[in-house]
């Protein structure tokens, strides 16, 4: 509660008859809205479950993905290959910031000796970009160890993290780029007109306010990351898809692949609301 | 406006409400499929009266790409390869010629997917087992299979003797292959699994030496030494942990009526030494790999 001292208002101030009533009326409303949504989306939810259950093909649609005897023999082994997901895209994602601040940086450097960095970030995001992550995942996971060069690394997981990294530190380039270059220029020559060298104009301008407002699309790449560190599994890793394939092959029965799903949603989805709220809010702040 | 506050009690007031909403899980499971008859008589399998996906024709499925020793060149129809010339040999027997045989890519994981199949039935090295055999209809067996450890010369485990020697191997294998049940119940290695997507690529981590060894059956284990990889062995094979032999049966949809059909085709096969003589013609030299104890 807050106390009306606080809001400057003279003390013994009371709410007036009218705008209780105002305030019961919007209580009311409120909560017919609230019931109405409610009982529409309990009847919705029901229709649909019937029309499921009642479809001819259902009962096999249930055994086939809907086993809980399967469900609950698969969900520790794709559990703990889960951890391994887990593993990946918590190591993945400083590393991927890390990557695609540097060369969107490196795209932002205007000095003609730096032309061959800046070549080079356009050629990495290019090539990054346009080769499909599963791909780069092979090429890496198998190529690397291949080359048979000292000092390689022979992690599974390892390899997934550092094909990861290169695929998506080029997606992520890009969306740091779109953020600097969305800060007006005015703020550049402001800075530079301060006495702030390019640098500095990067560190302590540029780059603070283009980061806060490429976040809300930063994270939806993160939740894309999440669920693509799956691929990793095609080098030879356990990981949870991977488990829930082996126990699909072993008892001919879809419904450890359902396990894997939902534990994927159940991480993606506080992330989704999680971009929504941070969207929203700076919506709300643009608007003041 | 509504306030979060009431959106999230309404939200679990409707939560609550949709799960004690009644769920007819009291519906019956009926399986729209008979249980297919055993032992029918000798005219039930005249090749007019045979349910088929295509009438007049025999639709059979295999994964692509089709491996050697199973099947030669990728291409089902040649009628070569063991799998490929077993198949010819099962479709002859029920009085299909060479040319009212079709065949259909089927990939695994679909093979075993409910509802409608796409073929008659399908051969793709798939084992019998009992957890299997529930989904899906086989036929007898028509390979009884044994599997085998493959390792580059001169590793670790090149030398190894019995199963006891393989287990600090880091050991690779396909995923969806009994192999790898194998693996986990008669070596019961220390290091985690590497399991792959294709055959393929479990050869590629033994030639990059991510791997000490891999696990396969011991036809292809020998297509892997001789043609795939320079400078490899086979250490050893092993059977199963329960001492039942593996075999390999095709695959037919749940019920289908098929199935007795084609069990007298493989029984009379067995029975001429036919099915012998393919398979040494095919799988000949896949003998005398030492015995891993």
């Amino acid at each position: 509660m807050r106390n009306d001292e606080s809001l400057g208002l003279p003390a013994g101030w009371t709410k007036s008859e009218r705008q209780l009533e105002r305030e019961r009326l919007r209580r009311k409303s409120s909560l017919r809205s609230g019931s109405v949504a409610t009982v529409s989306t309990i009847i919705v939810i029901v229709l649909l479950l019937w029309l499921f259950t009642a479809s001819p093909g259902w009962p096999r649609v249930r055994d086939t993905f809907f086993d809980p005897e399967q469900f609950a023999k698969a969900l520790p082994d794709v559990l703990s290959g889960f951890l391994l997901n887990i593993k990946i895209f918590l190591i993945a994602e400083p590393l991927i910031l890390l990557v695609g601040l540097l060369v969107a940086l490196a795209r932002n450097l205007t000095a003609p000796v730096f032309f061959p960095l800046r070549a080079l970030a356009v050629v990495y995001t290019d090539v990054f970009r346009g080769v499909p992550t599963i791909l780069i995942i092979y090429l890496v996971g198998f190529g690397l160890p291949a080359l048979g060069l000292q000092g390689t690394p022979t992690d599974l997981a390892t390899l997934g993290i550092i094909a990861l990294t290169l695929s998506y530190g080029a997606y992520v380039a890009e969306v740091f780029r779109a953020g600097i270059e969305s800060v007006h220029p005015s703020q550049r020559a402001a800075a530079r007109s301060l006495g702030l060298s390019h640098g500095q104009t990067m560190r302590h301008v540029v780059v603070p306010q283009a980061v806060r407002r490429v976040v809300p699309p930063l994270l939806n790449d993160f939740v894309s990351l999440q669920k693509d560190t799956a691929l990793v599994a095609t080098i030879g890793p356990l990981e949870a898809l991977r488990q829930a394939q082996i126990h699909v092959a072993g008892n001919f029965n879809y419904t450890p692949y359902l396990v894997a799903a939902l534990l994927f949603i159940l991480l993606t989805i506080p992330m989704a609301r999680f971009t929504d709220y941070l969207a929203a809010r700076s919506q709300r702040r643009r608007s003041q | 406006m509504v306030r979060p506050s009431m959106l999230l009690a309404l939200g679990a007031l409707a939560a609550t409400a949709v799960a004690c909403a009644p769920a007819s899980e009291t519906t019956t499971q009926t399986s729209s499929a008979a249980p297919s008859a055993s032992g029918a008589a000798a005219g039930a399998c005249a090749k007019d009266g045979l349910a088929l996906k295509t009438p007049g024709k025999l639709t059979i499925g295999t994964d692509k790409p089709a491996y050697e020793p199973w099947f030669n060149g990728d291409d089902p129809s040649n009628g070569k390869g063991f799998e490929s010339a077993v198949a010819y040999a099962v479709a002859g027997q029920m009085g299909f010629a060479e040319g009212d045989v079709t065949w259909a890519t089927v990939k695994f994981d679909s093979a075993f997917a409910p509802g409608a199949k796409q073929f008659d039935f399908d051969v793709n090295q798939v084992s019998v087992t009992p957890d299997r055999a529930k989904v899906v209809d086989f036929s007898k067996g028509y390979y009884t299979v044994k599997q085998a450890v493959v390792a580059l010369d001169g590793s670790k485990v090149a030398a190894a003797t019995g199963l006891a020697d393989l287990k600090d191997a880091k050991i690779g294998v396909q995923v969806g292959t009994t192999s790898l049940q194998a693996v986990k119940d008669v070596i019961q290695p220390s290091a985690e699994l590497n399991v792959y997507n294709e055959q393929i690529d479990a050869v590629n981590a033994l030639k990059n030496k991510q791997v000490d060894a891999v696990v396969v059956d011991l036809p292809t284990a020998f297509y892997v030494t001789a043609a795939q990889v320079e400078n490899s062995k086979i250490v050893g094979q092993f059977g199963t942990a329960s001492g039942v032999p593996e075999v390999f049966g095709a695959v037919f949809e749940k019920g289908s009526p098929l199935v007795s059909c084609v069990n007298e085709a493989i029984d009379k096969l067995t029975a001429s030494g036919e099915l012998a003589k393919i398979e040494t013609e095919w799988l000949g030299s896949a003998a005398g790999a030492p015995e891993l104890k």
